[in-house]
C-alpha cells in the first residue's frame, strides 16, 4: 500500500511520520523514531515485548497498525523517563530490586506495571500477576519483577 | 548508540593491541596440574591480554564471555576493583570480541565465574604487584610501604603518591600473570562478596541500546530469510519476479541452494516481502518425522552406541533374602530454548572484511565457522559479542549471525540486520534432547542402597559449531553443502546421571543416538533429565524402604557441603503447614557432581477439579564456594527454579509426521505471571572454598522435587515429563 502522513503524539512529543498505512507502530516507534524500549518478540500480541501505553493503557504494539492509533497519546519505556532524567517509580523498583536478568522482557513488565499503578495505586500480588500476565520472561525472573510492582506502588505513594 | 564509524574505530584497535590469533586454546586436561591458574588465564597467560591501564587512571578489563543475563560483567569488574582498590565505577568491561578480548570459547557450562572472573582476579593481582615495584623504583622506597587506593599507588605515611597513569606513561603492564602471584586475602574483601548492582539494568530501565537488536548502524538494510518448514526439505525455486512485483521496493532476494534471504531498505517491507514468499515457497519435503508411537518407544528402538559412564561393584549379583529390588522408567521430552527475543545479527562486508556483531556465546568458535562457511581467511572476520535476550545454551544465534554474514557478503557495503521470527526461532534452534531413564535399584534389609543401574538413551547435548562449518543451519541448506558431523558422546549426556550416593555396586551406561530432531546445548544438558530421574528414583526408593526422604538421603550421603545443602532447605521449610491436596518434595544435586551444591523442596498443590498441579513455592539452598556477587547468584538460581519448574510442568516440543508444531507460544507455552511459583533462596556461604559454576545447578533438582511433591500431593508418581493434568487424573483401577 501507498505511504501515507500520520501524526503521531509520543512521550509528550507529536511525530509526523511517512509509512504504510499498514505498518504495526512497534516498527514505526523502532525504525522511525529510533526508540529502544519496545522490542520484537514475537509480532503475535502473545509475549508482551513490544508493550506500549496507548492513553494509559498497556497494549502491545505488533500488531497495531499505525494508522489506528489516531490521536492516541503513546507512552514507551523511554517516556516512563521524567524529563529531568529522574525516573519513574516503576523503573526505581526495577534498579533497586535489582529485578532483571537478560531484561528483554523487563519493556513489556515496566509499561504493564505503569498501566497497572495508574489504575490501582496498592495493587495486591494477585492484581499485579493479572497485570503482567501479558508478558513473557523466560529468565526466570517473575518473583523479583512482582516485587517491584509492590515496590513501585510505596515509591509512588510516597513520591 | 554509536555511529558505525566509533563501531569500526573500536574494532580497529584490536591492530595496536596485542595477537591472539595464534594461541591455540590449551585441552583442558593438557593443563599443568600443579599450576594453580585458572585455566582460561594458563591459556592466555599475559596480563595484558585481561587488563589495561588507561590514560585517566581507569582499568579496563577484558573478558571473552558474553553477558547473557547472568551479570558476569559485574562480577568480573568485582574481581579487578578488589584487587587493585578501584571503586567498581573506575573498571570498565571488555566481553568477547575477537582480535581483541582472550579467546575462552564458549559462555557455558556455568564456567565463567571459575575461569573468566578468576583469571581477571590473578591478571589484577599481578598488576597491582608490578605497579607496587614501579612505584617503590620511581619513588626509591621498599615496595612494603607502599599501596594501592582509589587509582594510585602512594606511600603509607600518605606523602607521595603517583597515579596508575603517572606509572605507567602511556606505556602498558606487560608480561605473563606468574604462578606464583599473591591474591588479596579473602578477610581483606571489601568489594568482592557484595550484592553490588548490576550497571547495566540502570541502561535497560532508561531503554538504551543494549541489545544487538538495538543497533542501527547507518546505512542499514533488513532482512528476513525463509526456512525450510522441516529438516531435509528441499527448495523447490522460487519466483522472484513475482515477489519483486508483489513487493516492489525489495531490495535483494538471496537465494542459495535452500537458503533464502530478502532485503530490504526498511523492515516492514522486508516482513511484508517475507510474509507473501512465505506460503507460496515449493518444497521437497524432507524425511518423516517418527509421530506416530510415543516418543519414549521411538528412542529406545534408535539404533545407539553404549558408553560405559560408571562402574563399580557388581550390579549383576543375584538378589539375596529380605533384598527389595525396584524398577522405573522415566523420561524427558525435547525442550526449547525459547528465547523471548528471536535471534539477531548484524554482519557488515566492507573491504574484504567481515564484521559480525552476534549474541553468539562463542565468538572465536563462530568466527573460525563463518570463515570456513564463506570460504574467507580467519583474520578477515571480526566477530563482536552483543547482548541478545536470554539463550540459556545454544539457540539460533550462531545461525542467524551465520546467515546475517552470508547475506552481507551478497550485499557488501551496507549493514545487514536479520532478524529471526518466532517461527524461525521455535522451529529452528537446536532443542534440548530427549531422554530416557531405566533405573534398577536395590535395597538390603535394613534399607540401605546396594545396587544402581541406570541405561539412559539421549541424542548429543553438544552441536556447537566449534570453529567447523557443518554445525550452522545454513550450511546445510546451501547449494554446496557441508556435510553436517555427528558429535560423539558428549560429557553432557552423562552429566550427573552418576549419583553422588554411596552406592557398592553400580553400573551407568549412556546409550547415544540420532534423534529425528536438531538438537543440542540446553542449559544443564543432560544434568536436568538426569537428576529428574535420580532424584524421583531416590524418593521412591526412601518409601520402598520406609523412610523419609530426607533421611534416606542424607544416609547415603558422606560429603558435608551436600549434607549441608539438605539440611537447610529442610529447615528452610519446617513450620510449612499443608492444606488439602498439597505435597511437599525435595531434591538435591551437585552439579556436574563438580560445581555448585543444590537442594529444593517443592510445594504444589493439585487441582482436584482438573488435575493441575499448581508449584505453589520453591525453597533452595545452594553452596557455591566462595560468592562473588550474593545478589547475582540469587537471582540466577531464582531463575533457574522458575525456568526448570515450567520445563517440569509445562514443555515439550511437539510434532507431526511433516514437521515441529511448536511454532510459536500457544503451541509451547511457558510459565507466566499467574502460574509461577514463589521462589526463596538460602546461600550456604563458604568464603573459604574456591567459587563453583552455579547458574545451571537448579535445573535438574527442581523437576524431581516437582514430581516428588505431586507424588504426595495426589498418589500419583509421574515418570514421564512433563507433568500434565491427565497424568494426574485418578486411573480407573486405582479408584
Amino acid at each position: 500500500m501507498d505511504e501515507a502522513s500520520f501524526t503521531l503524539h509520543v512521550n509528550g512529543k507529536t511525530h509526523q511520520v511517512q509509512a504504510d498505512p499498514a505498518t504495526p507502530l512497534l516498527y514505526v516507534l523502532r525504525n522511525q523514531l529510533g526508540l529502544n524500549g519496545p522490542k520484537f518478540g514475537c509480532g503475535m500480541q502473545q509475549c508482551g515485548a513490544c508493550m506500549v501505553l496507548v492513553d494509559g493503557f498497556a497494549h502491545p504494539s505488533c500488531q497495531l497498525q499505525v494508522h489506528r492509533v489516531g490521536a492516541a497519546p503513546i507512552t514507551t519505556l523511554e517516556g516512563l523517563t521524567c524529563p529531568d532524567g529522574s525516573l519513574h517509580p516503576v523503573q526505581q523498583a526495577l534498579v533497586e530490586l535489582q529485578a532483571a536478568q537478560c531484561g528483554y522482557c523487563l519493556n513489556g513488565v515496566a509499561m504493564c506495571a505503569a498501566g497497572l499503578l495508574r489504575q490501582y495505586a496498592r495493587p495486591d500480588e494477585q492484581t499485579i500477576r493479572n497485570a503482567l500476565f501479558r508478558v513473557l520472561c523466560r529468565c526466570g525472573t517473575h518473583e523479583r519483577y512482582i516485587r517491584a510492582v509492590q515496590r513501585a506502588a510505596e515509591l509512588g505513594a510516597s513520591g | 548508540m554509536p555511529s558505525r564509524r566509533a563501531f569500526l574505530q573500536d574494532t580497529g584497535r584490536l591492530t595496536i593491541a596485542f595477537c591472539l590469533l595464534g594461541a591455540l586454546p590449551a585441552a583442558a586436561e593438557a593443563l599443568a596440574a600443579d599450576d594453580p591458574r585458572p585455566g582460561s588465564l594458563q591459556d592466555n597467560p599475559r596480563l595484558n591480554a585481561w587488563l589495561e591501564v588507561l590514560a585517566d587512571g581507569r582499568v579496563r578489563v577484558l573478558t571473552g564471555k558474553i553477558e547473557i543475563g547472568q551479570g558476569i560483567g559485574t562480577a568480573v569488574a568485582q574481581m579487578a576493583a578488589e584487587e587493585l582498590n578501584l571503586p567498581l565505577s573506575r573498571v570498565e568491561v571488555v566481553l568477547a570480541e575477537t582480535g581483541r578480548t582472550p579467546d575462552e570459547r564458549y559462555t557455558a557450562g556455568s564456567a565463567s565465574i571459575e575461569q573468566s572472573a578468576l583469571s581477571v582476579r590473578w591478571a589484577a593481582a599481578a598488576a597491582r604487584q608490578q605497579l607496587l615495584q614501579l612505584a617503590a623504583k620511581r619513588l626509591r622506597v621498599p615496595a612494603a610501604t607502599l599501596q594501592l587506593a582509589d587509582g594510585a599507588v602512594r606511600t603509607t605515611d600518605g606523602r607521595q603518591r603517583l597515579t596508575f597513569a603517572e606509572l605507567l606513561q602511556g606505556r602498558q603492564l606487560t608480561g605473563e600473570v606468574p604462578a606464583d602471584t599473591v591474591l588479596k586475602p579473602q578477610n581483606q574483601h571489601q568489594v568482592v562478596g557484595q550484592p553490588l548492582r548490576r550497571e547495566e539494568i540502570e541502561r535497560m530501565v532508561r531503554a538504551a541500546p543494549v541489545y544487538v537488536q538495538d543497533m542501527r548502524l547507518p546505512g542499514t538494510v533488513h532482512a528476513r530469510v525463509l526456512h525450510p518448514p522441516a529438516p531435509g526439505a528441499r527448495l523447490r525455486g522460487v519466483d522472484e519476479a513475482a515477489l519483486h512485483q508483489a513487493v516492489p521496493s525489495l531490495l535483494r532476494v538471496v537465494v542459495d541452494g535452500s537458503f533464502v534471504g530478502l532485503l530490504a531498505a526498511d523492515e516492514w517491507t522486508a516482513i511484508k516481502a517475507h510474509d507473501w514468499l512465505k506460503p507460496r515457497l515449493q518444497w521437497t519435503p524432507g524425511p518423516a518425522l517418527p509421530a506416530g508411537k510415543p516418543l519414549p518407544q521411538v528412542i529406545r528402538a534408535l539404533p545407539a552406541k553404549v558408553d560405559e559412564v560408571a562402574r563399580r561393584g557388581d550390579v549383576g549379583s543375584a538378589p539375596a533374602a529380605g533384598e527389595k529390588t525396584f524398577r522405573a522408567t522415566y523420561f524427558k521430552p525435547y525442550l526449547m530454548h525459547a528465547a523471548i527475543g528471536p535471534s539477531c545479527a548484524v554482519a557488515l562486508f566492507e573491504k574484504g572484511q567481515l564484521h559480525i556483531w552476534t549474541h553468539s556465546q562463542g565468538v572465536y568458535p563462530l568466527r573460525a565457522a563463518v570463515a570456513k562457511l564463506l570460504g574467507l581467511p580467519e583474520d578477515q572476520v571480526h566477530a563482536k559479542g552483543v547482548p541478545g535476550a536470554g539463550c540459556y545454551g545454544h539457540n539460533g544465534a550462531d545461525d542467524v549471525a551465520a546467515e546475517a554474514a552470508l547475506l552481507a557478503r551478497a550485499y557488501p557495503g551496507r549493514p545487514v540486520r536479520l532478524q529471526w521470527t518466532r517461527e524461525d526461532e521455535h522451529l529452528h534452534e537446536p532443542y534440548g534432547s530427549a531422554m530416557l531413564f531405566d533405573l534398577q535399584a536395590r535395597l538390603d534389609a535394613r534399607g540401605r542402597l546396594t545396587h544402581w543401574h541406570m541405561e539412559l538413551w539421549s541424542d548429543t547435548h553438544s552441536a556447537r559449531p566449534a570453529g567447523q562449518p557443518d554445525k550452522l543451519l545454513p550450511a546445510q541448506l546451501l547449494a554446496k553443502p557441508f556435510e553436517y558431523k555427528r558429535a560423539e558422546l558428549s560429557g553432557g549426556t552423562s552429566r550427573n546421571s552418576e549419583p553422588l550416593y554411596q552406592i557398592p555396586n553400580l553400573l551407568v551406561n549412556a546409550h547415544s543416538f540420532a534423534g529425528p530432531l536438531r538438537v543440542s546445548a540446553l542449559r544443564s544438558l543432560g544434568a536436568f533429565g538426569n537428576v529428574f530421574a535420580l532424584e524421583s528414583g531416590m524418593d521412591e526408593l526412601a518409601q520402598l524402604a520406609g523412610q523419609d526422604p530426607y533421611d534416606f538421603r542424607l544416609a547415603h550421603l558422606t560429603d558435608a557441603r551436600a549434607r549441608a545443602v539438605i539440611e537447610e532447605v529442610r529447615r528452610l521449610t519446617q513450620g510449612v503447614q499443608l492444606g488439602p491436596n498439597e505435597g511437599l518434595g525435595v531434591a538435591f544435586a551437585q552439579y556436574k557432581n563438580q560445581a555448585a551444591y543444590l537442594a529444593v523442596v517443592a510445594r504444589v498443590w493439585v487441582s482436584p477439579e482438573d488435575h493441575t498441579p499448581w508449584v505453589r513455592q520453591l525453597w533452595a539452598a545452594i553452596d557455591a564456594g566462595e560468592v562473588i556477587n550474593p545478589d547475582g547468584l540469587r537471582n540466577q538460581t531464582e531463575g533457574g527454579l522458575i525456568q526448570a519448574a515450567s520445563w517440569t510442568v509445562l514443555e515439550q516440543v511437539q510434532f507431526d509426521e511433516q514437521q515441529v508444531r511448536s511454532h510459536d507460544w500457544e503451541s509451547y507455552p511457558i510459565y507466566r505471571f499467574d502460574e509461577v511459583p514463589r521462589v526463596e533462596v538460602s546461600i550456604v556461604s563458604r568464603p573459604d572454598q574456591p567459587p563453583l559454576g552455579a547458574g545451571e545447578a537448579a535445573q535438574g533438582p527442581t523437576a524431581a522435587a516437582i514430581a516428588n511433591a505431586v507424588h504426595r500431593a495426589c498418589g500419583v508418581r509421574v515418570r514421564e515429563l512433563p507433568i500434565r493434568p491427565w497424568k494426574l487424573a485418578p486411573s480407573p483401577k486405582e479408584s
